[in-house]
């Protein structure tokens, strides 16, 4: 069908056309039967409404959907005017006159045709684009009818209908909105009393078949329906007549409802034509629902519970989704009670609904609890824009409700001061209550973080240790990988890759975020090992930061062990030199480059930091006290490889994850040999092998190896050791060029030191795992306390 | 991103479930469905004690090749079940218990709706937007 273009007072008649025909509340189809009736009404030759009927395509469709009928609506008008039936003609034509209908409507239709004009100019604000839904009382029964919002089984569903039509329409000016259907038959009328009420509740009702009592349904209601609406209610009692559907519905509303509907039918149009807000209630309106509160609820300030709201909504035959959705929106702070100010909101809704609005999304603002006096109704009437609560937050709760929980009050205050639909983001977003992420520590993002974050954990610190030691023995740059693969500077990470076993620890792995740093500061390193020794056990510890990276003085050991190591190296030129006089502390070493001496310098350093990572390229330069560097870097490169392949044999179990990547490791040490000559490379696999970062190329891998080792190490002592057989097993690592230097003797003696180094550090690492364990468990119990003693405050 | 959540009521039947229409959504009813013998069991392991003692997240109920099911369970008995892509790897536990935390509270707000029968479908307006924003806001 082409696009059909309405006004809006043309929509909204004809939507109330379609309504009424809609007896059987599809919303979709009419039925034909009444169709017909309707056509009829028109006064127009069987023949031309043959012609309509072919036209608008239900011959075709066999049935009236809502377009066919609105089209036909159309092309009623063009012949009522006399205009030539065509297809065009329905867009053609201006200024149609809307479909003449006779039998009683002719009064309605003159008046609703004013009604619709005048509404269109005062709804302009709200003309709801889609057809109003079925909740469109019959329109044809005007009389009275208005309220006879037929409950349909969705209101969403009516979406869905309406959009058929609705691009046909004249551009929707607020699709967010609330159609409004100014027609909503505001039935001012006096007859309406007749008729009215009945309507209203029986929304299914064709109840007021025909009434000529002649309550247009279209008398110009303004945008506030719910007005009529609202006096339907009051009318039920009085037209029991009408009620052929649901007389039990209405001699119950009789009771309920007293107000006389006539003197505040005419009342409410008076005052709905100066609302602009369409949900805004009026003082009538105000005053009914406060009456209906107080048959429920005498006390003004009380709640109405939510079985006693379920059955008096229920009256209002609403489908229980709309009834549903109208709660949602109406109990602001979602306690499962009305107040006051929630159940005439709810009612309002109601009203509204029933004269064929459409629900909004939200609430709207003048119907949002007003934490306000609550006798003060006057002001209630006055919503527009005036958020109440937003200045009587101090007086709400007091009035409110005493016995509303003060939060009750707060929350909507939160709320309206954001927006309504926060709310519920207020009240879930206390995800701040206690994590019970026990692996919190693998899944913080700060182990990502390069820089050297506070050791967290001890066993991170003893990793760091043993680290230092490693290094110490091969004198590779084995940064505490595990760190390194956080350290987005990739230059660091090489540096550590060398501890291959590292990687894996996540849980270390936080405890190296901090000795990320700790390349840049052996020294630093060789505290915090130190530290972390002193700290295992001190679960307390894990939670908060670690102090700042260790002071490289208890790396005195470690240096003496570089000492050694470097001597080694030197005397010897294994890489073992500076590895093996790696005691537990960490070495400072700061920087990668220094590998080769770094283990030497580390101790010497005194910063302890551990960030090795992050600052070891750039502090190369800076340690002038380092070692020899070119024989370390030699040293270093080979032991790179072998330390790297050692290091996985020897700390299988240093650190738990570490371990497994420690072959994966040292095979890429292995591949890397290049690397290592520059540097480089050993620590990538380390690197790698932790599993998330990016291997960059170690700047100074080597260096870093060293340094991993030692902070690795744990035990001073043991880790010397290890650290020479590190050495000593690392550099005779055939896979690496350099190593071919060493005889296989000695090759063969480095893997026996480094085995042995290995079972050592082996020991330290389950011992290191097995204190994570308690720690994260004791800090998983007082979680699951925490909670447990915290009430479920967001729900 | 969630690709799908559902709210099982304590009988196993489901009370919403809803996932993303690009994918073939009866892929995740039976992950969903699977998923439940595995919350049954880790219910039926942890609950030995007091309940109160259970911890309500229930965690990674199992791994998929493309998804992560991820479970939590009330005290009532209704389970949340949330399907997860796994490429989105930034996605860590915190936020899924922040996911499950918000599903909880809209559900009590569903219930707290008089007019909501409790073992009924929940065609609640609120619950459908929460669900949505957490469906997309993860992607």
């Amino acid at each position: 069908m082409e696009g059909l273009t309405l006004s809006d007072a043309e929509q909204k008649y004809y939507s109330d056309l379609f309504s009424y025909c809609d007896i059987e509340s599809t919303k979709k189809v009419v039925v034909n039967g009444r169709v017909l009736e309707l056509f009829r009404a028109a006064q127009l030759p069987n023949d031309v409404v043959l012609q309509i009927m072919e036209l608008c395509g239900a011959t075709r469709l066999g049935y009236f959907g809502r377009s066919q009928f609105y089209i036909a609506l159309k092309l009623v008008a063009v012949a009522q005017s006399g205009f030539p039936l065509r297809v065009e003609s329905i867009n053609t034509v201006k200024d149609l006159p809307l479909p003449r209908f006779v039998a009683s409507k002719n009064e309605q239709e003159s008046r609703h045709t004013a009604s619709y004009s005048s509404d269109s100019e005062s709804q302009g604000s709200y003309s709801g684009v889609i057809p109003p839904p079925p909740g469109r009382g019959q329109v044809k029964k005007g009389p009275g009818s208005h309220d006879v919002v037929q409950p349909r089984p969705s209101a969403d569903q009516q979406e869905p209908a309406s959009p058929v039509v609705s691009p046909q329409q004249s551009p929707p000016t607020s699709p967010h909105t609330w159609r409004k259907h100014s027609r909503h038959p505001s039935g001012g009328n006096s007859e309406r009393p007749l008729t009215g009420p009945g309507p209203f509740w029986s929304p299914f009702g064709d109840a007021q078949p025909g009434s000529s009592a002649g309550d247009a349904v279209w008398s110009g209601h303004s945008p506030p329906p719910p007005q009529e609406n609202w006096v339907s209610f009051a009318d039920t009692p009085p037209t029991s007549t009408l009620l052929t559907m649901h007389p039990a519905s209405v001699q119950d509303q009789t009771t309920v409802r007293t107000v006389a509907s006539a003197t505040t039918a005419n009342e409410i149009r008076r005052q709905s034509s100066s609302c602009d807000d369409p949900w805004k209630i009026t003082d009538e309106q105000r005053q009914y629902y406060v009456n209906q509160f107080t048959t429920i609820q005498p006390d003004l300030n009380g709640f109405i519970p939510g079985s006693a709201a379920k059955e008096f909504f229920t009256k209002s035959k609403l489908p229980i989704l709309e009834l549903s959705h109208i709660w949602e929106l109406s109990d602001f702070d979602k306690d499962g009670a009305l107040t006051l100010d929630e159940f005439c909101a709810a009612f309002h809704l109601v009203v509204a609904r029933k004269n064929g609005y459409d629900l909004p999304e939200k609430l709207p603002e003048s119907l949002m609890p007003k934490l306000i006096d609550l006798e003060d109704s006057a002001d209630v009437g006055d919503q527009p824009g005036e958020v109440g609560y937003s200045g009587s937050p101090a007086e709400a709760p007091p009035s409110k409700s005493p016995s509303m929980p003060s939060l009750n009050q707060t929350w909507p205050e939160l709320n309206q001061s954001s927006e309504w639909e926060t709310f519920s983001e207020r009240s879930s977003s206390s995800q701040t209550l206690t994590q019970f992420d026990s692996n919190i520590a693998p899944a913080d993002p700060d182990t990502a973080i390069v820089h050297p974050v506070p050791i967290r954990m001890t066993p991170s610190k003893i990793h760091m240790q043993e680290m230092e030691l490693k290094r110490t023995s091969s004198d590779h740059t084995n940064p505490t990988s595990p760190l390194l693969v956080k350290t987005s500077d990739l230059s660091e990470e090489s540096k550590i890759n060398s501890s291959v076993k590292f990687p894996s620890g996540n849980t270390v792995a936080d405890g190296y975020s901090s000795s990320d740093s700790f390349p840049s500061d052996p020294e630093q390193i060789g505290s915090s090992v130190t530290r972390q020794r002193s700290h295992s056990g001190a679960s307390p510890d894990n939670t908060a930061p670690p102090p700042p990276p260790p002071r490289p003085q208890p790396s005195h050991s470690r240096s003496s062990s570089l000492d050694m190591n470097r001597t080694f190296a030197v005397t010897t030129g294994q890489q073992q030199a500076g590895v093996v006089a790696h005691p537990p502390a960490v070495p400072p070493r700061p920087q990668p480059s220094q590998a080769p001496g770094p283990s030497v310098h580390r101790p010497v350093d005194a910063d302890g930091l551990i960030t090795h990572t992050s600052t070891s390229p750039q502090q190369i330069p800076e340690q002038p006290n380092f070692a020899d560097f070119s024989q370390f870097e030699v040293f270093a490169a080979s032991n790179v490889t072998e330390e790297q392949d050692s290091e996985a044999e020897k700390h299988p179990e240093v650190l738990p994850a570490e371990k497994a990547s420690d072959p994966a490791g040292s095979l890429r040490v292995a591949q890397t040999d290049g690397k290592i000559e520059e540097k480089t490379a050993a620590s990538v696999p380390a690197n790698v092998s932790k599993g998330t970062t990016p291997l960059a190329p170690p700047p100074k891998p080597v260096r870093r190896r060293l340094k991993s080792e030692d902070e690795l190490r744990p035990d001073v002592d043991e880790h010397t050791q290890k650290t020479g057989v590190l050495a000593a097993v690392l550099a005779p690592q055939p896979s690496i060029p350099r190593s071919v230097g060493k005889d296989k003797k000695a090759i063969q003696a480095s893997i026996r030191r480094n085995k042995e180094t290995n079972t050592v550090l082996a020991r330290l690492n389950s011992e290191l795992q097995q204190q994570l364990k308690d720690v994260l468990e004791e800090r998983i119990s007082l979680e699951v306390q925490l909670e447990q003693l915290r009430p479920f405050s967001h729900l | 991103m969630a690709v799908c959540i559902a709210v099982i009521a304590k009988e196993n039947y489901p009370l919403y479930i809803r996932s993303t229409p690009t994918e073939d959504e009866l892929k995740f009813h039976y992950m969903v469905h699977t998923s439940l013998d595995v919350v049954d069991e880790k219910i039926s392991a942890m609950g030995k004690a007091l309940v109160d003692q259970r911890e309500l997240y229930l965690g990674l109920l199992y791994p998929t090749e493309d998804y992560k099911v991820y479970g939590y369970v009330t005290n009532s008995k209704v389970k949340f079940v949330m399907v997860v892509d796994s490429s989105n790897t930034a996605l860590r536990d915190n936020e899924i218990r922040s996911m499950f935390r918000k599903l909880h509270n809209s559900y009590t707000d569903v219930m707290c709706n008089p007019f909501y029968n409790p073992g009924d479908r929940i065609q609640s307006r609120a619950f459908d937007n929460m669900v949505t924003s957490m469906m997309i806001q993860v992607c």
